[in-house]
């Protein structure tokens, strides 16, 4: 089977220049980065704050430009931003973002936000556009008499929902999710997160979802990515990565999860802060906090591979754990 | 009334009510903290978790109406004078706040800033003031103290911030800190860092802390005692080990089943249906009735009040969850806190 969308060795490079004559420092927010998702797939890509995982989600969809590598969508070259054929693409592949209030018009009902993508992509005739609107809105859980509101008339969990709405109205047969349920309530979010995957599971269609959030990644996505500072450090299975971390830093970010009724006594609470992107450590990024850093860690970057099977991880210390036992 | 009456507790909230331009969002709260304690407040966005504790000191905006009783060892708080307030606020208690970022002045360094809050707190001025401040900022754990208190706060990272807002309150020496949502802001590990930090705090100066969070993860690992909030009521309120291992109330179980859970097999939430009520339209009986899967007839027509159970716990339902039986029903909490 080939994959739904597919990435190589992607590269993102931001210039940061600190005044106008000043020599520009460069960030390396995404560093060569592969993955593919699947058809009916949900790849996690969890990480902190800073570690690129919305500019990859970005550079997924070719909202951001690449600086080195490729992204293949159902084994075509992604085309470039802006050209009739990759609007043509967005049909395919959309993106949910974490604010709903920002993502929506506040002077344009939800029914109209909804319908929008089926004429812009002149789905259907215009007739029967109404009627996949209301069906969108039942799917997502929205009363009918709600398809006359504004966004500010609506809740934050509900709000949510007519993003998810829009996005789904062309049929996509991507769904890169970022931070879609972080700023929701928790018996809210719960309503979101099963809403999203019931509806994965009734249309088939491939999800990358970005979070901060282990809990809510571990519950919707098959496998799961985890980036720290532009790189992925590890993936699995969901089942396997968060029941036996691999990774220091997975480890370290599993452990640090809080978990209702458990004291924080005997969990890795890592030291010191994620490092200044544009000022990345030498060797393997996350030595610096590492606790079981080695020489080797310092001078040489480690190279994400198979440390056993369904698992890929970017660490010199499982490397060789691995080897060990193999 | 003798206000020399000297109570075990230190700080005693009773029928704390508060409206904002006639709508009531805090619906008659009873609270005590004791000294020392870790006092853990959980509920969803617009419950009134921080309204209560910004009631409490007079934080609010004029138009705010504040009824009720709040009294720091026995003396009253509520409509006192803003200079009785002030002599409170920062010196007996402390608050911090979820944006650090926002609550540090940008224009002024570091050290002034907690140098500023020695001078009034403590009249401290000076190199003694200084020596204090280096102290603080050791203390909270901020690295090369020394060389970084004449930075200013974007010179920080939002964690570092977080310490240093914590720093400054620490500087009045408060028998109470509230931390509001005091992690939410920040990224999972250097969460870790600061309850960690907290828990450390609160140990070695044997200040009360009251944790205001909607994470319960967290409010479990630095609190002993917790309160849960729904729509400007405590509707529960016990131990970490009893609400945990046997939550009564159908919203804090409804809370607990709707958080995936990061250990043993995966399965599909439960949510809460519905939403939070808005205030205005609040429901005429129990507020959560119209979301509650044991709503009767009588649940929609009067409120249920906060009323103390046989184990201790308080509770305020008319139907609540039968008590758990240890070693027959499903174990909602590992072993090891149960001891």
């Amino acid at each position: 089977m080939t994959p739904l969308i597919e990435a190589k060795g992607l590269v993102r490079i931001y210039a940061l220049r600190h005044g106008p004559f000043s020599r520009p420092s460069f960030v390396r927010a995404v560093e060569d980065i592969s993955l593919s998702v699947f058809p009916g797939e949900t790849l996690g890509i969890v990480g902190e704050s800073g570690s690129g995982k919305s500019t990859l989600g970005r550079m997924l969809l070719g909202i951001d430009p690449t600086q080195g590598g490729e992204v293949r969508f159902e084994g075509q070259p992604m085309p470039r931003l802006g050209t009739p054929e990759w609007r043509a693409l967005r049909a395919k592949m959309q993106l949910v973002y974490q604010d709903p209030l920002a993502a929506l018009d506040r002077r344009q009902t939800i029914a109209t936000q909804i319908g929008e993508p089926l004429d812009i992509h002149r789905i259907g005739p215009r007739a029967s556009r109404a009627g996949r609107v209301e069906e969108l809105m039942a799917a997502v859980g929205l009363r009918p008499d709600q398809a006359g509101s504004y966004p500010h008339e609506l809740s934050g969990g509900q709000r949510q929902r007519t993003v998810i709405a829009r996005a789904l109205a062309a049929r996509p047969k991507l769904l890169v999710c970022d931070e879609p349920v972080s700023a929701l309530d928790v018996s809210i979010q719960a309503q979101v997160v099963n809403m999203l995957s019931d509806l994965q599971e009734d249309n088939g269609i491939a999800m990358i979802f970005i979070s901060h959030d282990l809990k809510v990644v571990r519950n919707l996505a098959d496998r799961v990515a985890v980036m720290y500072l532009g790189r992925i450090v590890e993936e699995a299975s969901s089942d396997v990565i968060f029941q036996s971390p691999r990774h220091p830093y997975t480890k370290a970010l599993v452990s640090s999860m809080p978990i209702p009724g458990k004291k924080l006594e005997g969990r890795v609470i890592l030291q010191g802060e994620p490092p200044n992107p544009a000022a990345r450590p030498s060797g393997c990024a996350f030595h610096p906090r590492c606790p079981v850093a080695r020489d080797i860690c310092r001078t040489s970057t480690p190279e994400l591979r198979q440390v056993e099977k369904g698992r890929t991880a970017a660490c010199h210390v499982v490397a060789d754990n691995a080897a060990i036992a193999a | 009334m003798a206000m020399t009456v000297a109570t075990a507790n230190l700080v005693e909230l009773r029928n704390l009510k508060v409206a904002f331009d006639g709508v009531r969002v805090l619906h008659g709260i009873d609270l005590d903290v004791a000294r020392g304690e870790a006092l853990g407040l959980v509920g969803e966005s617009g419950c009134g978790k921080s309204v209560t504790w910004l009631a409490a000191l007079g934080l609010l905006p004029g138009k705010a109406s504040v009824t009720g009783s709040v009294r720091l060892e026995g003396r009253e708080l509520c409509g006192s004078p803003r200079s009785t307030l002030e002599q409170v606020r920062g010196g007996r208690i402390a608050m911090i706040f979820q944006d650090p970022s926002s609550s540090l002045n940008p224009v002024l360094s570091i050290g002034r800033q907690i140098t500023e809050a020695l001078a009034i707190h403590r009249g401290l001025r000076g190199e003694a003031a200084k020596t204090e401040a280096l102290r603080l900022m050791d203390m909270v754990g901020i690295p090369d103290a020394r060389r970084r208190f004449d930075l200013y706060t974007h010179e920080f990272s939002g964690g570092q911030c977080q310490r240093l807002m914590i720093a400054m309150a620490l500087a009045g020496e408060p028998d109470l800190l509230i931390a509001d949502e005091p992690t939410t802001a920040l990224d999972a590990t250097i969460q870790a860092q600061i309850l960690d930090l907290l828990i450390r705090l609160q140990a070695e100066t044997g200040m009360a802390l009251v944790f205001i969070s909607h994470d319960l993860g967290a409010v479990s690992q630095v609190c002993e005692r917790v309160c849960v909030m729904y729509a400007g009521r405590i509707v529960e309120e016990g131990s970490v080990a009893q609400l945990f291992s046997s939550p009564r109330h159908p919203y804090t179980r409804g809370l607990f089943d709707a958080i995936p859970r990061i250990e043993g097999p995966r399965k599909r939430l439960i949510p809460i249906p519905g939403t939070v009520p808005n205030p205005k339209t609040l429901p005429k009986g129990c507020a959560f009735a119209p979301r509650c899967s044991r709503t009767t007839a009588f649940c929609e027509t009067s409120p249920p009040s906060l009323l103390p159970q046989k184990d201790g716990r308080k509770l305020a339902c008319a139907h609540p969850i039968e008590l758990a039986v240890a070693g027959k029903t499903e174990r909602r909490v590992p072993e090891d806190l149960l001891q």
